[in-house]
C-alpha cells in the first residue's frame, strides 16, 4: 500500500469516527432527558459514558489492527467483549458517581438502568469489532494483491530490459564484429558463430510468457552466450557448468539467472586481464534449487557492492515478490572471487 | 607512420590490421591488450595514430589518454552508441563504430592523413580531452593518476576533499594526497552534487566528511572535517552548503 494512500483513509477513518461520537452523546442526552433527568446531568452522564465506551472501542480496534481471531474463535472475541463493557460500566458508574452528588434520584437511576447499558455497550463493540475485522481483513488482501501485481510488472520490466540489453547493446554489436573479422580467414567459425548468435537471440525472444523454466533449458541457453563470448575473448575465457543430475528439471523463473551471469561476465571478463574462470554451479537442497555463480574480479579497479546494480537488486526484488523472502540472493566476496548465490524454492 | 592497436579483444585488433594492409606506409609496431600496456607503448614507440577502444579492463580509453601528457592521433573504434560518441565528434580525429566497414575505414584514415598536412591532429586529441564531459552512459564513479611511473585508480567514494593546486587539483584521500591535471570546475561538474560541494573557489568537499561548521570573519566560515582538517566557506560556498545539508 502506498503510504500516502493510506493516510487518507486513517483521516476519513478519525473524522467519521468523531462525527459518530457526536451523534451518540447527542442521542443519549436526547434520551436522558426524556427520562427526566436534569440538562446538567443528562450531558455529564452522556459525555462521560460515551468517551469511556469510545475508549473501549479505540482499544478493540487497535487490538484487532495485530490480533486477528482465527476461525471458529469468535467466541473468544465474544468474551472479551463482555469483560471490556463490564469493566467500562463499573468505571463509568463509578466516575459518575462521584461527580453527580446533589441529585439523589440520580444514583437510583444509574442502578437501575445498568442491564439497558451494559447491552447497548456490547452491540456496539461487538459492531465496531466485527467492522474492523472486516477493514483489516480487507486492507490485507489489498496489500497481497498489489505484492502479487508488483511481482508481475518487475517482471515484465526485467524481460524487456533482458531483450534491450541483448538486442541492442555492446554484446550485439562487439559480436558481429567479431564475425566480420572471422569471414576473412576463418570462415567455417565465422558461420558458426552466426548460427550461436541466432539460437541465443532465438532463446531470448521466445520467453515471452513468464513460466518458469527448468534448470536444463535454462543453462542451455547460458551456454550459448558464454560460448560466443568465448568466440570474442576465447584466449583467456573459459567456463565450469556442472549441476547434480536430479536437479535437472528443478524450476526456475525466467531471465532471473541470466543477468546475474552477465554481471559476472562483466566484471570477472570485460574488466580484468589474464585467464579467467567462470563457473555455475547448480544443486538440490530439501526443497530448494541453490545456484552459485562465482566470477574474479579486479580489485584495483572495482569494488564489489552488496547487491547492487541492475543485475542484482532487480533479482534479489523479483525473488522477494514472487516469493516472499528477503534471504534468498546472497554475495559474498574474497580478495579476488565474487560469489553469487540464488535460492529458488520448489512449489510443489 | 607508426600505428598502435589498443582493443582487449584480438578479433576486434585483427580486422584493424586486416584494414591495414592497403595502406602500406602505416606500420603497426604494437598491439596492446588494455590502457596500462597502451601508455607504455605510447611512451616507448611515439606512434603518429593509435586506434582505441573505449571499453578496456583496468582502465578505459578515455581514462587512458588523460594520462598520457602529448596525445597522439586517435581514432576510437567501439560499439558505444552514436550518440554517446557524435557528442565529441569535432575534436576526436574520427569514431568507428563496431562493426565498421572498409570504406567507413579508409575514409576515417583518410581524414587524418589530410589532417596531418595541417597538423591539428594531435592538438585535436588534447582539446578533445579537455573538452570531454562525462555522460551519463560514462559514470565517473573512480579518478585516474599518475605519479611518476605508476597509475592509481582512486574511488570517488575515498575522496575527502579537493583542493586546487596552481594548474592542478590536489585530491586528498585517507591514504594521502595526489596531484590530477585537470581544473576545479571539471569536478564540480563531475561530482555528484548531493555528495559533494564546492564551499570555496579552491575547495571542494565531500559532505559526509563534515562534522562541524564554525562561523568565522566577514561572513565567512570554517568548515571541520572527521580528520580534523579545517577547510575554509567563502560567502558563496555557504549557502551552496546550507542548502545541501538542508539547514
Amino acid at each position: 500500500m502506498p503510504q500516502e494512500s493510506s493516510l487518507l483513509t486513517l483521516n476519513k477513518f478519525i473524522w467519521v469516527f468523531f462525527r459518530s461520537l457526536l451523534t451518540c452523546i447527542l442521542l443519549q442526552f436526547a434520551i436522558l432527558f426524556w427520562y427526566g433527568l436534569s440538562i446538567e446531568t443528562s450531558l455529564i452522564d452522556s459525555t462521560v459514558s460515551i468517551l469511556l465506551l469510545s475508549a473501549a472501542c479505540y482499544l478493540i480496534v487497535n487490538n484487532l489492527k495485530y490480533y486477528r481471531p482465527e476461525k471458529n474463535r469468535y467466541l473468544f472475541m465474544l468474551t472479551g467483549c463482555i469483560i471490556l463493557v463490564a469493566l467500562w460500566l463499573f468505571v463509568n458508574n463509578w466516575i459518575l458517581n462521584s461527580i453527580i452528588t446533589t441529585d439523589l434520584h440520580y444514583s437510583n437511576f444509574l442502578y437501575k438502568s445498568i442491564p439497558i447499558r451494559f447491552f447497548m455497550g456490547l452491540l456496539i463493540t461487538i459492531l465496531i469489532a466485527i467492522m474492523s475485522i472486516l477493514w483489516y481483513t480487507q486492507q490485507d488482501q489489498k496489500e497481497t494483491e498489489q505484492r502479487k501485481a508488483d511481482a508481475e510488472k518487475l517482471a515484465r520490466d526485467a524481460e524487456l530490459y533482458n531483450l534491450r540489453q541483448q538486442l541492442q547493446p555492446h554484446f550485439l554489436f562487439n559480436s558481429l564484429n567479431s564475425i566480420t573479422a572471422l569471414i576473412g580467414n576463418r570462415p567455417e567459425e565465422a558461420r558458426k558463430m552466426i548460427h550461436q548468435l541466432s539460437d541465443f537471440l532465438r532463446g531470448t525472444l521466445k520467453k515471452e510468457d513468464q513460466q518458469p523454466v527448468s534448470l536444463d533449458e535454462e543453462l542451455q541457453q547460458l551456454q550459448l552466450y558464454l560460448d560466443i563470448e568465448k568466440v570474442r575473448f576465447g584466449h583467456r575465457l573459459s567456463t565450469e557448468i556442472s549441476f547434480t543430475e536430479k536437479c535437472k528439471l528443478k524450476l526456475l523463473p525466467p531471465m532471473l539467472l541470466q543477468p546475474i551471469v552477465e554481471n559476472a561476465i562483466k566484471f570477472g571478463l570485460y574488466d580484468t586481464t589474464g585467464i579467467v574462470t567462470i563457473s555455475i554451479f547448480a544443486e538440490c537442497v530439501e526443497n530448494e534449487l541453490h545456484i552459485t555463480v562465482q566470477n574474479p574480479y579486479d580489485p584495483d579497479t572495482t569494488r564489489p557492492k552488496h547487491g547492487t546494480g541492475f543485475g542484482l537488486s532487480g533479482v534479489k526484488r523479483r525473488l522477494y515478490l514472487l516469493f516472499g523472502r528477503i534471504n534468498l540472493l546472497k554475495t559474498s566476496s574474497d580478495s579476488h572471487i565474487f560469489t553469487t548465490t540464488i535460492k529458488i524454492p520448489q512449489l510443489d | 607512420m607508426r600505428v598502435i592497436l589498443i582493443d582487449d579483444e584480438p578479433l576486434a585488433r585483427s580486422i584493424v590490421i586486416e584494414y591495414l594492409q592497403s595502406w602500406p606506409q602505416l606500420e603497426v609496431v604494437q598491439e596492446c591488450n588494455d590502457g596500462f600496456e597502451g601508455i607504455k607503448a605510447i611512451m616507448q614507440f611515439e606512434p603518429d595514430l593509435i586506434f582505441l577502444d573505449i571499453q578496456m579492463p583496468k582502465i578505459n580509453g578515455f581514462e587512458m589518454l588523460e594520462l598520457i601528457d602529448q596525445p597522439p592521433a586517435v581514432i576510437f573504434t567501439t560499439a558505444f552508441d552514436e550518440y554517446a560518441i557524435r557528442a565529441f565528434e569535432e575534436y576526436a580525429v574520427d569514431y568507428l563504430l563496431k562493426p565498421f566497414s572498409k570504406q567507413r575505414f579508409d575514409k576515417a584514415i583518410q581524414k587524418w592523413l589530410d589532417q596531418q598536412q595541417t597538423s591539428e591532429a594531435k592538438q585535436n586529441t588534447k582539446l578533445f580531452i579537455d573538452n570531454l564531459q562525462p555522460s551519463s552512459s560514462l559514470k565517473n564513479e573512480r579518478v585516474v593518476v599518475k605519479t611518476g611511473n605508476k597509475i592509481k585508480i582512486i574511488p570517488v567514494v575515498d575522496i575527502i576533499y579537493l583542493e586546487a593546486d596552481d594548474d592542478y587539483v590536489k585530491i586528498h584521500t585517507k591514504e594521502g594526497s595526489v596531484l590530477k591535471n585537470k581544473t576545479m570546475s571539471y569536478f564540480d561538474h563531475i561530482l555528484q552534487k548531493d555528495q559533494f560541494v564546492r564551499v570555496h573557489r579552491s575547495y571542494i568537499i565531500k559532505i559526509e566528511e563534515i562534522i562541524r561548521i564554525d562561523p568565522y570573519e566577514n561572513g565567512t566560515h570554517i568548515a571541520i572535517l572527521k580528520s580534523g582538517i579545517k577547510i575554509p566557506v567563502s560567502k558563496t560556498g555557504y549557502p551552496k552548503l546550507k542548502e545541501v545539508l538542508g539547514i
